[in-house]
């Protein structure tokens, strides 16, 4: 293992007492706690962390946060392996494996960089100018463009963490916890408000623990603790460390990905390993700072080239210096700062380059006191090294800025610190829809106008000073509680924070060089590999928009969603067009802000708990019988009970033929079943069903159609008369909590004179329903108080009474066509009823049926199914369905089914088919044609809406609407299928017991 | 239905074994709590007498609150809607009354102590839990004991009522819904486990 020859001697905030070993592209390392994957790969001297996207050069870290473009990893192996994620942002632990991306067959030596030579064949939109012709191809060429381009590999094994979520309130949530969101955070939580702080750091501090910037005459972060103890002492202030707000959604609903559990080398099996917290804010405070900018040079990209802030953070904060010989380039003072601390720590800067003609001011005066070298009115030209910058050239900028001139000064060095200044990190203000500005003086947008209830405070609210950003916190956090209902007691004043004056920045999207090349580039988008002359030559194409730009040049894309480069790209594109940044406008800032894993967004709605699986109160049962079940929505069905050794089709046969000969029992306890009450209930029922309700008698049933305002079919099911003012109306399963809301928005925006209340009862009920000739034998068996005689319970009425000691409520009515009895007792009882009927039916031959034998069973009798014969553009004439549509009262629908087009005859009406061949069964959803051509296309008449073999029959049958179908009974059609043509007969829909006999016995 | 040797609640031991023990929770099936759907206007002077006279107390008129008195409560749940809860067994009693001393108004009762089974949940990590999966404010300043709402919990939908301020809560859930609901507790819980 290697020492860490770049780490300080002393300082940072990482715990020199607890060191950690790692391993990175199988070479084992030392860091320490407190580091992050970067800072202990720079600690010891390793900036090369990957290759390009596209010309695959190799590249260093440039950033210490979540803006980093380059420092990519795949992070630990097996099923806890996670691809892209930034080593500037992963915790170091004990033991922790990270593997560079994107190189093959190694780090240092890549095939693919022979791309970069090739460079001038592969301009912006070059994948979209090669691969687009022949059609066909992409699929091919995709293929191998993934696997050269890739982005790490995400694991094949089943996710073994858990993912938790939280949804929860607050009266104002702050984001960012450095010096603004701290101030803000205090300010609201001393209302006493309900304040959520959250930071994506593993500590508070924000921006303050990379510097040494000193608050009320002492070091900054004292006040950091002290803030951080206070709102730790609030009782209704919590706060969120290692917490990513990543969306900003409407109604001030934002989203924050929290990493519970990411740093952890053995993360507890009981704790999630990140956590989704969904909040609901009254009042939001952004503090979510800015993010510094390189400068576009010629060849910006070589490893050793980074932030300035980011050297300074690695000094500061992790005590590990990024080199021993350091040039730094910037056009703006920040970087002066960044100079001085990294001098203060141990690493030794010799060279500063501005961009400025003059540099002055007290910070200018302080570098040159530690004797640095200052070059003003210049800039970096050339720079050489492959693995490693080894030196820049330097020449002095023509007065335009848009050209070099004079000798070339060359400096060795082994770090380049650049700042092209500072984008304030709108992305959340932006995401809310708040409006942006643009501010000329720092080249960077602003928030303009927000357009939820949104403060913004610091930095990223343009804020270039400590003492404004304290100063904005405080307001803002006063401010955001007292929108939200909360007012101080006393005032809290901002600390005061005296920083140098500043001289403002020098604003120079491309930085010129003296000469051009294929090999040599200045990078705008370190990810995506997009350059200056990338720009250059979609302006020169025609692109304006600059979301046409992005997605032709690739530019702002990727993980990183260009935090470093949109801006610079912006501007390269405003000064090729000559326009005005501004008028450009941005491209869309969408969530999330960081790449947040599916795991989180999922949480645990997996497996058993990624649906509800509904089940009635028999359902135990017809487990403990063998059931195979059918989903039918949310509910779990029995589809067929087969025995052992049993086919399907056997066991359906089997079914089918009981509740033809003998008896069958059905769980119908999924039924919707809704309670009207009311002296107009019956007016209600006159107005949504077709047919009439008035004349209907109590303890009568009667089957009903229900249409849309269109007039096509919606529901349908059979409501009875329980007593003048009650009903008891069912409906198909799937539409149980639909049917209940349209009659509840009926009554309560059209109708609300109608004086009726609805109450869904479909769980209070659980149903049995016996079905068959001997099913009035079985009800009898079971012992009940009913007069079964046909007379005494004829078919569709209604009885109440026992039933095998239960209280129930048999309605006679049939979709089987056999004698039927839909017992129906309290809930509770389902499961003692289902028994009782069973062991009541044994010697009748009772057997459990499921919902395949019932759809066999009514189709035989040519019932409908809605959703399966009806799919919204079907109605009651089309399905033959006429003697229920009334034509004496109104009803929704009627005006609809009097239009030209719902009276043609060359509608597509139900039919029955019968195949030539009677063992051959149709696939539902066929299509059918008068006569098959030998080419498509060819006219399709109508398709199968139902098809099944018919035990009963013993033959297959099937429904199907066809073009004009009732006209054509008797005609021969076909069912062009794959290899074969089907030869069908239209015959009637009903193919059994015509006359309804059976049921009615 | 006196024959109790019929009755089964969607969460039977016998028949849905997931339990757990957790330190700072703990939550129990309340099966076969007498339910009535009561419908009729608050507007109308009559129907708030006789629904006083019949139940003891005064309907709550406040949306999302609950009026108890011994084993009876009434839960708002809308402007014409309340749910009237009692002891197994006694609803048919008060259905029964509630309907003859509402004859002649425009007024509904419906019993649905089979359509919802009830969960309740108890410990100071109630509210957490609930958090996991439910969008309403929970917060102590926001809803407290005698406080009442239809919701979601997970991909449930439940009555929500606020018992006391252990905290204490009723979900109340239809029953095809209650073995996923127990199961999503149960999980949830998870943190909380101690066996």
């Amino acid at each position: 293992m290697s020492t860490q020859p770049f780490r300080l001697p002393r300082g940072g905030r990482i715990d020199r007492a607890r060191p950690h070993r790692f391993i990175f592209n199988g070479r084992a390392y030392s860091g320490y706690a407190g580091d992050t994957l970067a800072a202990a790969l720079l600690a010891n001297g390793i900036h090369l962390v990957g290759r390009s996207f596209k010309y695959h050069r190799p590249r260093g870290i440039v950033t210490a946060g979540v803006e980093e473009p380059n420092a990519l990893v795949q992070l630990g192996v097996g099923a806890r392996s996670e691809p892209n994620l930034r080593a500037t942002q992963c915790e170091l632990y004990d033991g922790l494996i990270a593997t560079s991306q994107n190189c093959w067959p190694s780090l240092r030596f890549d095939l693919g960089a022979i791309n970069d030579r090739l460079a001038r064949f592969l301009p912006a939109g070059f994948y979209y100018k090669t691969f687009m012709w022949p059609p066909s191809a992409w699929m091919q060429y995709e293929h191998a463009i993934r696997r050269m381009a890739g982005l790490g590999t995400a694991p094949e094994e089943r996710d073994s963490d858990r993912y938790d979520k939280r949804l929860v309130h607050c009266d104002v949530l702050v984001v960012g916890a450095g010096p603004a969101g701290l101030a803000a955070a205090l300010a609201a939580g001393r209302t006493g408000a309900r304040v959520i702080l959250a930071d994506e750091q593993v500590e508070f501090g924000g921006s303050l623990l990379s510097g040494s910037a000193e608050i009320d005459g002492r070091p900054a972060l004292d006040w950091v603790a002290r803030a951080t103890a206070e709102l730790d002492w609030m009782a209704e202030a919590k706060l969120l460390r290692r917490a990513t707000v990543f969306g900003y959604y409407d109604h001030n609903y934002l989203a924050i990905v929290e990493r519970v559990a990411d740093h952890l080398a053995n993360p507890g099996e009981r704790e999630p390993r990140q956590r989704l917290w969904k909040v609901r804010a009254r009042q939001v405070v952004l503090a979510t700072g800015a993010i510094e900018r390189p400068l576009i040079f010629r060849d910006n990209d070589r490893p050793g080239i980074m932030l300035a802030g980011a050297a300074r953070a690695y000094a500061h904060r992790y005590a590990a210096v990024p080199g021993r010989r350091t040039v730094v380039f910037t056009n703006n003072d920040s970087a002066y700062a960044a100079a001085l601390d990294l001098i203060e720590a141990g690493g030794p800067v010799t060279t500063l380059i501005d961009i400025r003609a003059e540099p002055q001011g007290e910070l200018a005066d302080a570098v040159r006191a530690h004797g640095v070298e200052v070059i003003g009115g210049s800039a970096i030209v050339a720079t050489s090294g492959r693995h490693r910058v080894k030196g820049v050239e330097v020449m002095r900028l023509t007065p335009d800025g848009t050209g070099v001139a004079g000798p070339v000064k060359y400096r060795d060095c082994d770090v380049v610190c650049m700042s092209g200044g500072w984008t304030p990190a709108v992305h959340l203000f932006s995401q809310s829809r708040g409006t942006l500005a643009y501010d000329s003086t720092h080249g960077c947008f602003v928030p303009s106008r927000a357009a939820q209830a949104t403060h913004v405070a610091g930095i990223c609210n343009g804020a270039w000073t400590l003492a404004e950003c304290l100063r904005q916190g405080f307001t803002a956090g006063t401010a955001a509680a007292r929108a939200a209902g909360f007012v101080e007691v006393a005032a809290a004043a901002a600390p005061p924070a005296p920083e140098p004056t500043a001289t403002p920045p020098r604003i120079l999207w491309a930085v010129p060089s003296d000469r051009a090349g294929t090999t040599s580039k200045h990078f705008v988008d370190f990810q995506n590999d997009v350059t200056v002359a990338d720009i250059q030559l979609a302006a020169r194409e025609g692109y304006r928009s600059v979301e046409h730009v992005k997605r032709y040049t690739t530019s702002g894309m990727g993980t990183d969603q260009g935090k470093l480069g949109n801006i610079p790209a912006l501007g390269v594109l405003s000064d090729v067009l000559a326009a005005d940044l501004p008028s450009l406008g941005t491209t869309t800032f969408r969530p999330p802000y960081t790449p947040v894993s599916f795991g989180a967004l999922t949480g645990r709605d997996i497996d058993a708990l990624a649906d509800p699986i509904r089940v009635t109160p028999m359902h135990d049962w017809h487990v403990a019988n063998g059931a195979i079940f059918e989903d039918v929505g949310q509910w779990k069905r029995p589809h067929f009970y087969p025995r052992a050794g049993e086919t399907m089709r056997a066991a359906v046969d089997r079914e089918v033929t009981a509740a033809r000969t003998a008896v069958g029992i059905l769980d119908a306890s999924t039924l919707g079943k809704i309670d009207i009450q009311g002296p107009d209930a019956v007016t209600l029922l006159n107005r949504i069903y077709t047919n009439g309700w008035t004349t209907l008698e109590a303890a009568r049933c009667r089957y009903g159609l229900m249409l849309k305002d269109d007039g096509m079919v919606i529901d349908d099911g059979v409501t009875t008369r329980l007593a003048p003012d009650h009903f008891h109306m069912t409906t198909t399963t799937g539409n149980a909590a639909r049917v209940l809301g349209w009659l509840e928005e009926w009554v309560q925006t059209e109708w609300p004179d109608l004086r009726v209340y609805m109450a869904s009862v479909t769980e209070q009920w659980a149903v049995a329903t016996l079905s068959g000739p001997r099913a009035r034998d079985v009800l009898a068996a079971a012992g009940t108080d009913l007069d079964l005689a046909p007379t005494a319970f004829p078919s569709q009425s209604m009885r109440q009474g026992a039933v095998a000691g239960m209280p129930a409520r048999v309605f006679r009515v049939s979709f089987t066509g056999e004698l039927s009895y839909e017992v129906n007792v309290p809930a509770r009882c389902g499961g003692a009823l289902w028994e009782a009927l069973i062991a009541a039916g044994a010697p009748f031959g009772i057997t459990p049926y499921g919902t395949e034998a019932m759809h066999v069973l009514r189709a035989e009798k040519g019932f409908i199914i809605v959703g399966q014969e009806t799919d919204g553009t079907v109605t009651p004439l089309d399905l033959g369905l006429d003697r229920l549509v009334s034509k004496t009262k109104d009803f929704i629908g009627k005006r609809a089914l009097l239009r030209p087009d719902t009276q043609r005859s060359d509608r597509k009406q139900l039919v029955g088919l019968l195949t030539e061949d009677p063992n051959e069964v149709l696939p539902e959803g066929a299509q059918i044609v008068v006569e098959r051509r030998p080419e498509p296309p060819m006219p399709m008449i109508g398709h199968v809406t139902s098809s099944y073999f018919s035990p009963t029959l013993g033959r297959s049958i099937a429904l199907a609407l066809i073009v004009g179908g009732r006209a054509r009974h008797g005609e021969t059609l076909c069912v062009p299928l794959l290899g074969k043509t089907v030869k069908v007969e239209v015959a009637e829909s009903c193919f059994y017991d015509r006359d309804g006999a059976r049921a009615n016995g | 239905m006196a024959d109790r040797t019929q009755w089964g609640s969607p969460l039977d031991a016998a028949s849905w074994p997931p339990r757990g023990i957790f330190a700072t929770v703990r939550f129990e099936e309340r099966p076969f709590v007498g339910k009535l759907i009561l419908r009729g206007s608050a507007d109308t002077r009559e129907f708030l007498d006789v629904s006083r006279a019949v139940l003891g107390f005064a309907l709550p008129t406040t949306a999302n609150t609950v009026a108890v008195d011994g084993d009876l409560a009434a839960l708002w749940l809308g402007p014409r809607e309340w749910m009237v809860t009692t002891t197994p067994e006694r609803e048919a009693d008060i259905a029964e009354r509630l309907c003859r001393a509402l004859v002649g108004q425009h007024a509904a009762v419906t019993d649905v102590s089979d359509g919802r089974t009830v969960i309740r949940l108890a410990g100071p990590s109630a509210r957490d839990i609930l958090m996991k999966g439910c969008p309403l404010d929970l917060h102590p300043r926001e809803f407290v004991p005698g406080r009442c709402a239809q919701s979601q919990l997970a991909r449930a939908q439940i009555i929500l009522h606020q018992i006391d301020e252990t905290p204490t809560y009723d979900l109340y859930v239809a029953p095809s819904f209650a073995r996923y609901l127990w199961a999503w507790l149960v999980d949830a819980a998870a943190e909380y486990a101690i066996a």
